[in-house]
């Protein structure tokens, strides 16, 4: 399993989620000016504030060079997982559907937070069960998840939901305490908290591991990636069988 | 008002400038040398005493006078840091002052080499309870901070705030930085290499923070604080965090002769060190510097403290590879200059020569004056009101102590700073008394770097020298309690107007302070930073000397935590057989209106050494399950603090004198484990209580529940902030 980090200006949490993705693979950082996936398996789109989120947090990054190849990658049922800003950048992307904005607060927060995990068949979590409890810090000030509310109902039925805040846990004032969501097909996955600071007790929690290793699992198993939209089928069928696809909703 | 005196030179300081350069300086040289020769480039009121502190000692691998100094931490790694001062700018301009603050100690620890992987703050303001302006200073102060620290990808992972009226009109933002690297490949400062190309790298170079070294950094404040915005530096982090991996890469393929950031005093003071500590000149062509504002005069482009710059010397043959390096990460960089061997900083505007001065003249010849102390009649410092009556119950004097904005709960400011990134935080702020980075794995262990900054300016008002000594003494205590061994120190020395005598006494005292508790505990100083002229229209502030140590342990696995962790465990006080503490300059005297006055209880610094290794062994060893230090608001509310981090309560019996739960000194900790690890403390030990339940009852003293405790703690600064 080789994953591939992407590197803008500006990126912060790039070397940590290379070290992550190393504990469960092979793992390189990705140019942002480069053309070439370098054969990666998946790649992580990290957190950090690339382009110093000047415009609008995630607005520039989505129109470096790379990402047009992620988003072929990820339109070909490549997986992509999307950490803080990096799934800012993906929603800038249109690879996710919605949006995040200022906290309530207007203020930057660092807390450990407890996600309950929504859905497990995507392939970013995988290797946990619906209902399992994740502690894993979360830290920005741009996480406020939103989409109109037709758009959360559809994402709700199609089990797009992958991450919520667990009650008492949700911060930033996010629509349904959404703290991550997924693509239809579920090979896309972004989130708010921060896995890759979550993979050794040392430094708190080892939980984030979970989602690195959903990913290997895939590679130990691997799916078709000619369908674009193909649904997972690494546990059971997607739910329904109507509503959004990415960004579907723009 | 002549020129000379404008720029903040004296008459007598031009007479000598005139007498160095054998002629009168035109604008451009005499701007410079206001600048070299300014306080905050020059040390002229400092330089004599910081030499008399140690700065040797078996880890240091950089001392005093570059731009960080560094100690080796094993495995071929140092660690380079440095803490300084961004006061002025930040009672300014709370947001930018602190933010630039932090940028500018960023680039003092990648100018050497290392990756910052860590940040910690010290702050002072006005009491906030009462002063709307102080709220404000706080709360934009912190968001500056935030705003380029977590911008930057550094974790912020420590600090400390205090309010006291002395700060009022003159806050304190002094900003540490830590780095890593491989020892081998620190890089220096010094320019080398007769016709070396001099390249400018990072942001372009503006008006921003014209004059700000002189007039700000300088002088005391006045009530001008609007006109002087222009003088404050404007940050950009995200071209920081270009301007650090730039810089690394430069460095890591072995591109550069000499590095060296640009902060105060800007190019003028960047080439002139680099040239003086290489012992050659400089030919630097302002035409060529990229401006962001048009039509900028020679001295003005000299002077700019716009931020965000780097200058470096490299070999001619390798020019064309550092300019694409630096266009890779989207940073603009332009060759402006040639090393000389002329021993002369020349400015010129293409062919044409507008400034010419000698090396030496500016930075060796600086003047140094020698202090006049002289201990003030009576205490420059009024009393604070009161607030808690001399009667109150021990229950209410506690509950008052731990709700106040000095010891409240600082989690409403911490949780605005991303203390993790980097993959190294093993203690975050409030789980520890010092914050654990872990370093690389060694084998099977993760050995770490432990850290505190300290310094509690009422108490040095009380007593300089044993202010400054406790200001040592509560970092090493702090890191004793990780588990940590110091192995070095920096310094940011505080001051007021050091031309006033009994300015001049604090600081000589302080700094005799410093220097005896690092020589006692064998901590060598390697870098620091003065901040004087620390003064408004009410007075000095407190002398504060603000020491940041970096420690090492063998495990981060078995780092210390400050709360109790077990129901059942035995409570011990750990104390020296000095320990006196006493309510004179404590968190308790000053709720009772008492001025800072009266002497501070004496260390036996040999004796405290051995104190802290013992707490240090046994939280090494893993006996302990928990360690804090009793220091502000003394013993009751370190027990508190035990309590609330453990979310468990507690039942104690000791002393119930008020000295005793209330007083403070240095010399005492409060450790917990399981019963029968406390024998290797001996006659330190004494076993006091016991973990658990839901109150925290000291007998014949308070019985106070848990809930109420923590509720107290964190309600504290939360609603003064809200």
């Amino acid at each position: 399993m080789k994953f591939g980090v992407i590197q803008f200006p500006g990126s912060c949490d790039e070397r940590d989620a290379l070290h992550a993705a190393s504990l469960v693979g092979d793992a390189v950082l990705l140019w942002h000016r480069d053309h070439d996936l370098q054969g990666v398996d998946a790649v992580i789109v990290p957190g950090g504030f690339s382009y110093g989120d000047y415009l609008r947090a995630g607005a520039l990054a989505r129109f470096s060079p790379l990402m047009g190849e992620v988003e072929r990658f990820a339109r070909h049922g490549g997986l992509v997982l999307g950490i803080c800003n990096g799934f800012q950048v993906l929603c800038e992307a249109a690879l996710l559907p919605g949006a995040l904005l200022p906290n309530t607060s207007l203020r930057f927060v660092c807390r450990q937070v407890e996600l309950d995990v929504v859905n497990a068949d995507t392939k970013w979590t995988g290797a946990c069960e619906r209902g399992d409890r994740l502690s894993i810090p979360a830290k920005h000030q741009t996480g406020r998840y939103w989409a109109p509310d037709p758009v959360l109902d559809e994402l709700e039925a199609n089990g797009q939901v992958v991450l919520r805040y667990a009650t008492g846990n949700g911060f930033n004032g996010s629509a349904r305490d959404i703290a991550g969501v997924s693509n239809r097909a579920g090979n896309v996955v972004g989130l708010m908290p921060h896995p890759e600071h979550a993979v050794d007790p040392l430094t708190g929690s080892a939980d984030g591991l979970r989602l690195f290793e959903s990913a290997a699992l895939i590679a130990a198993h691997p799916t078709d990636f000619t369908e674009p939209t193909s649904p997972s089928r690494l546990r059971r069928p997607a739910q329904a069988s109507a509503g959004t696809g990415a960004g579907g909703h723009r | 008002m002549s020129r000379h005196a404008e720029l903040g030179l004296t008459d007598a300081e031009y007479e000598r400038i005139v007498a160095l350069m054998a002629r009168a300086p035109n604008e451009v040289e005499l701007a410079i040398f206001s600048l070299m020769w300014s306080e905050h480039c020059g040390y002229k009121h400092s330089r004599k005493l910081l030499r008399t502190l140690p700065t040797e000692g078996p880890r240091v691998v950089m001392g005093p006078g570059e731009n960080a100094g560094a100690v080796d931490v094993g495995n071929g790694l140092a660690c380079a840091f440095k803490v300084e001062s961004h006061n002025h700018p930040s009672a300014v301009e709370p947001f930018q002052g602190a933010a630039t603050g932090v940028g500018g100690i960023l680039r003092d620890v990648f100018a050497v080499g290392a990756r910052p992987i860590a940040i910690l703050d010290s702050l002072r303001f006005g009491e906030p309870g009462t002063s709307p302006r102080s709220r404000y200073l706080l709360d934009r102060t912190v968001a500056g901070i935030g705003h380029y620290g977590n911008s930057i990808g550094v974790a912020t992972v420590g600090g400390e705030i205090y309010f006291e009226s002395a700060y009022e009109q003159n806050c304190l933002v002094n900003a540490m930085c830590l780095g890593l690297i491989e020892t081998e490949k620190l890089i220096r400062s010094a320019a080398a290499g007769v016709g070396n190309v001099v390249v400018l790298f990072g942001a372009r170079t503006g008006r921003d923070g014209i004059g700000g070294a002189s007039v700000l950094a300088s002088a005391e404040l006045g009530g001008e604080g609007a006109s002087r915005r222009p003088t404050v530096q404007i940050g950009d982090p995200f071209e920081e965090a270009k301007l650090l991996e730039c810089s690394l890469e430069l460095l890591d393929r072995e591109l550069l002769v000499a590095l060296q950031d640009l902060g105060a005093a800007g190019l003028t003071s960047a080439s002139a060190e680099m040239a003086a500590k290489g012992e050659v000149g400089l030919d630097l062509d302002v035409a060529k510097v990229p401006l962001r504002a048009a039509g900028m005069e020679p001295f003005e482009i000299m002077i700019s403290e716009s931020q965000e710059r780097m200058l470096c010397v490299v070999a001619p043959e390798r020019v064309e590879a550092v300019l694409a390096v630096c266009e890779k990460w989207e940073v603009n960089a332009t060759a402006i200059g040639v090393v000389t061997g002329s021993r002369r900083l020349r400015v010129l505007v293409g062919d044409r020569v507008v400034g010419d001065l000698p090396v030496p003249a500016l930075v060796d010849e600086c003047p140094a004056y020698d202090l006049a102390p002289a201990p003030p009649a009576m205490s420059p410092y009024a009393a604070p009101p009161r607030v808690l009556a001399d009667g109150a119950a021990p229950q209410e004097t506690l509950l008052a102590l731990l709700g106040s904005a000095n010891l409240a709960s600082r989690r409403p400011v911490f949780e605005q700073y991303d203390c993790l990134v980097g993959s190294r935080t093993a203690r975050r702020p409030e789980q520890a008394d010092a914050a654990v980075l872990m370093l690389d794995a060694d084998g099977g262990r993760r050995p770490a770097l432990a850290v505190s900054i300290d310094g509690n300016g009422r108490r040095v008002a009380c007593d300089p020298y044993r202010g400054a000594v406790e200001a040592v003494l509560e970092c090493s205590a702090n890191l004793a309690c990780v588990g940590a061994e110091p192995l070095g120190l920096t310094n940011c020395l505080n001051f007021g107007n050091p031309e006033k005598p009994h300015i001049a006494w604090q600081l000589t005292r302080a700094v005799a302070g410093l220097g005896d508790a690092c020589r006692a505990l064998g901590v060598p100083v390697v870098g620091g930073n003065v901040s004087l002229y620390n003064e408004g229209g009410g007075g000095p502030i407190h002398p504060t000397p603000v020491v940041g140590m970096v420690g090492e342990l063998p495990d981060a696995a078995r780092a210390g935590r400050l709360g109790f962790a077990q129901a059942g465990d035995t409570v011990a006080l750990i104390a020296a057989r000095g320990w006196a503490p006493s309510l004179t300059g404590s968190e308790l005297a000053k709720l009772r209106g008492a001025a800072p006055e009266g002497d501070l209880p004496a260390a036996d610094l040999g004796e405290l050494r051995a104190v802290h290794a013992a707490v240090r062994q046994a939280v090494r060893s893993g006996a302990l399950r928990s360690a804090h230090d009793v220091a502000e608001g003394g013993l009751a509310v370190a027990l508190a603090e035990c309590c609330v981090a453990g979310g468990l309560g507690a039942e104690v019996t000791v002393d119930p004198a008020e000295a005793t739960l209330f007083g403070e000194g240095p010399g005492a900790f409060v450790v917990s484990g399981p019963r029968g690890t406390f024998a290797a403390f001996g006659a330190a030990a004494t076993i006091v209580g016991i973990v658990g339940g839901d109150e925290l009852a000291i007998a014949g003293a308070l019985s106070l529940p848990l809930g109420e405790l923590t509720r107290v703690h964190a309600d504290g600064l939360a609603t003064l902030l809200a």
